[in-house]
């Protein structure tokens, strides 16, 4: 029972503590899991970063199942999964609740009203960023200016460009090699 | 209630399943979910987007809450962050056995070369959506927003160029933007 609530706690503060998630969340698991607690080493760690990025879902998630899994099995990787998710619930169910109470002021439509031209511009710049290491030649540049426009001006499922993607990848390096 | 609450599992999962590249992957799911369903708004997404960026936690599971939150209150927030983690954990769990042949597998690498573009671009696609709204608030080709137009660039500059302001996180461009919202009447 202790390394349910040891799984628990430790994913808890790691959810707390980082903001950004994804490779923000990777300083704070190696000073927890690698320094801390010794539930892996850098190698696994960064294997199981690695593996996170080419498996769906976030990464964080991804991690700390296979960590949790690691150390108590299955119900292991639940706990862990659901301690680094726990703070989000938390948090973003009171904020959320606070923001529908005051909505409807003007200060606060001033405030997200230009909110949203800084959501504009931080989407951009992840886009600019990802563009980056995936857009490595010719079919990739092409896949991602079919998809961008794909997916703007025809009204269906982003499942089925992902769908397609992942075909097309197959097959276009299956007739390279 | 217990209909809603299945289908905002489902409808996540999905986002879990698909979605590649970790949280501003899942914003174009995000957004088919609130068109196809009415659910809320591109406006209320930026709002959430904006929040879970400015709030400790993966992004991911911030907007998941947020979403499923605003829809069925808390018990809508637990089944949407459920659905969205329950493709990892079961892949992870499949896969943590021969995680080294995974990593190196031909076909699995091959897949993700076109995944990546492809989320990528979706991401893009997202993007021109909530320009389009920022920039035209009554819609496409409505009043053209010049407050925003003017605030888009200088934002850009001031994440990306100048040297004392570019790199920090992402919550300084949000207060920022509150502030200058709130000065300039950015909702009139």
């Amino acid at each position: 029972m202790k390394i349910y609530i040891e799984l628990f706690l430790t994913f808890a503060k790691i959810g707390v503590m980082t903001f950004g998630g994804g490779m923000a969340m990777l300083p704070m698991l190696q000073r927890e899991i690698v320094e801390n607690k010794h539930w892996a080493d850098e190698d696994e760690l960064a294997d199981y970063y690695a593996i996170g990025q080419c498996t769906p879902g976030i990464i964080a998630v991804n991690t700390a199942t296979f960590i949790g899994n690691k150390l108590a099995g299955i119900s292991g990787g639940l706990t862990a999964t659901a301690g680094i998710v726990f703070p989000s619930l938390v948090i973003i169910m009171t904020l959320a609740s606070i923001i529908a109470m005051y909505s409807h002021l003007p200060v606060v439509e001033n405030a997200f009203a230009g909110i949203q031209v800084a959501v504009c511009v931080l989407i951009f710049n992840s886009v600019v960023k990802l563009s980056k290491s995936s857009v490595v030649d010719r079919l990739t540049a092409l896949i991602f200016i079919l998809v961008l426009a794909g997916s703007f001006l025809i009204d269906i499922s982003p499942v089925f460009f992902v769908l397609a993607a992942a075909v097309v990848g197959i097959i276009a390096k299956n007739k390279e090699a | 209630m217990v209909s809603l609450l299945i289908r905002l599992f489902y409808e996540f999962f999905k986002v879990g399943l698909f979605s590649i590249g970790g949280g501003m992957a899942t914003i174009p799911f995000l957004s088919d979910i609130g068109e196809k369903t009415g659910w809320f708004t591109a406006s209320d997404l930026m709002n959430m987007i904006a929040v879970s960026e400015s709030t400790p936690g993966p992004i991911g599971i911030n907007m998941a809450t947020y979403v499923g939150f605003t829809v069925a209150g808390v018990p809508g927030a637990i089944v949407s962050t459920a659905g969205e983690v329950a493709p990892a954990i079961i892949i992870i769990l499949i896969i943590a056995g021969f995680l080294k042949k995974f990593r190196t597998n031909k076909y699995v690498n091959n897949a993700f070369y076109g995944l990546k573009p492809a989320s990528t671009g979706l991401i893009g696609a997202a993007l021109l959506v909530v320009v389009e709204e920022v920039l035209f608030p009554e819609g496409f080709p409505g009043d053209l927003s010049l407050k925003a137009l003017i605030l888009i660039p200088i934002i850009w500059y001031l994440s990306n160029r100048f040297k004392y302001t570019k790199g920090l996180h992402p919550i300084c461009f949000i207060g920022i933007c509150a502030v200058v919202g709130i000065v300039f009447q950015f909702a009139q």
